[in-house]
């Protein structure tokens, strides 16, 4: 349990995906205009990263593994990533067309985001078990929402600043985003 | 539609004009992430030139067999087919690299500039064109990466060239120096980003003022006030050339 609890710490806070890891930067970077959007995209994350957590654990240990196929794990979770959005947007658009509705857009925009395949490889190389994977898929996704929506309250107040012309638009934003990673690092004093 | 296929535009295209780093900031996430040494960033960049050629080439050879509803999905299989060959021999041949890159290589797979070129160049061009494509995007990406590798780790170890086990390199400010180490850290990252591309951004606003300012006069050779200069704000230094170019004109 302890474990679980510390997976789930560090996911969050001192190994957040987008400040010490950089996977996710594009949506990070892309969606972080207003915090609606960002929640959204934060949401549509948490989803498909919990739920591809299991489904690439799975394919690993009982497809993979026993067929000596380790090696193409990068191929097999791509592709499981990719069908699991794709079976994930026609189940909630038949079955729950509200949150299809909210969540439907950003869908698409999550095969290509490095964070899904990220924790799913960062799941095998670090041996967890079944348990472990989702509650690091499910985490890093929380840490990543929390990051993003964080990020588009402080992008939303900068949209009245005026920098200089070269600073305009994304070095302004980037240059928020560092600010950020500092103030994130200050976690990193936690060490178990 | 051009009937020659211009090389030179290309490749332009890719170092300059579309470097996808540094105009159309995509592939954030190696790119923020392998930088902290000279030689992770080069080893990020030849493997993403290895992957994006190849796929390039590929696409581009099944262009006219791939079906369009299923398009994307058959451009990840081929893309992390290669990508997988890359991560392979990298870990068989270059030991070091593959470890200190780590996760990053398998995740060229999902790199956005990779799909990006397929689909919006391989997709619709002949082989040699997409090859080009390939090779001048995938150098301009490495460009950028080496240089932002390049000022974090002079600035953040005091050392250029280290090995990526961190051995090694020419010290360049000597033993006296007390690294700076936010530059190695991931806030750097974003900074050293941020002040490079503002940077490529002022050299070519300059640049393109210039020419603007040119044609201008070219056209208002009479009137010698160029209006379209009239919103964009000038250093003094760009206020004295151009008081020296006006004249020059009467």
């Amino acid at each position: 349990m302890t474990n679980v609890l510390l997976i789930m710490f560090a996911a969050i806070i001192t190994e957040n995906f987008i400040f010490s890891r950089f996977y996710g930067i594009c949506p990070f970077l892309g969606v972080s205009d207003k915090p609606s959007t960002a929640l959204g995209m934060g949401m549509s994350v948490t989803f498909v990263m919990t739920i591809s957590s299991a489904a690439t654990y799975l394919v690993y240990y009982y497809a993979l593994v026993p067929l000596e196929l380790e090696y193409l794990k990068t191929v097999a979770f791509i592709l499981v990533i990719a069908a699991l959005v794709q079976f994930i947007e026609m189940f909630l658009k038949k079955y729950v067309p509200s949150l299809y509705s909210a969540l439907g857009i950003y869908l698409p925009l999550i095969t290509t985001n490095c964070a899904v395949l990220g924790a799913a490889l960062t799941n095998i190389q670090k041996e967890y078990t079944f348990v472990e994977s989702v509650v690091f898929g499910f985490s890093a996704a929380i840490g990543f929402t929390m990051a993003i929506l964080i990020f588009a309250g402080a992008r939303e107040k900068m949209k009245y600043a005026d920098p200089p012309r070269a600073f305009r638009g994304m070095p302004l934003v980037l240059i928020a985003a560092g600010l950020l990673a500092m103030a994130f690092s200050g976690f990193s004093g936690f060490s178990f | 539609m051009m009937k020659k296929t211009s090389y030179k535009k290309i490749i332009k295209d890719g170092l300059l004009d579309n470097n996808p780093t540094l105009v159309q900031l995509i592939g954030m996430c190696p790119t923020l992430a392998v930088t902290t040494s000279v030689v992770n960033a080069l080893g990020m960049g030849v493997a993403v030139i290895v992957v994006l050629t190849f796929s390039n080439l590929f696409i581009s050879l099944l262009r006219k067999i791939i079906p369009p509803q299923v398009r994307i999905a058959a451009y990840i299989v081929v893309i992390s087919g290669f990508v997988t060959a890359v991560e392979l021999i990298l870990k068989a041949y270059f030991p070091a690299i593959s470890a200190s890159l780590g996760l990053f290589i398998p995740l060229i797979v999902v790199n956005c500039i990779i799909l990006a070129r397929a689909e919006a160049f391989a997709s619709k061009n002949p082989p040699l064109a997409s090859v080009v494509d390939g090779l001048a995007m995938g150098a301009g990406f490495t460009c950028a990466l080496t240089v932002i590798g390049f000022v974090r780790e002079l600035l953040g170890t005091g050392k250029i060239f280290s090995s990526s086990d961190g051995t090694g390199g020419i010290s360049v400010f000597g033993s006296g120096y007390s690294p700076a180490i936010i530059f190695i850290a991931p806030a750097g990252a974003f900074l050293t980003l941020a002040f490079i591309v503002a940077a490529f951004k002022s050299v070519r606003n300059r640049f393109d003022d210039k020419k603007e300012v040119a044609r201008v006069e070219l056209v208002h050779a009479d009137e010698a006030s160029p209006a379209a200069s009239e919103e964009v704000p000038y250093t003094d230094e760009d206020r004295d050339e151009f008081a020296g170019k006006e004249s020059d004109v009467k």
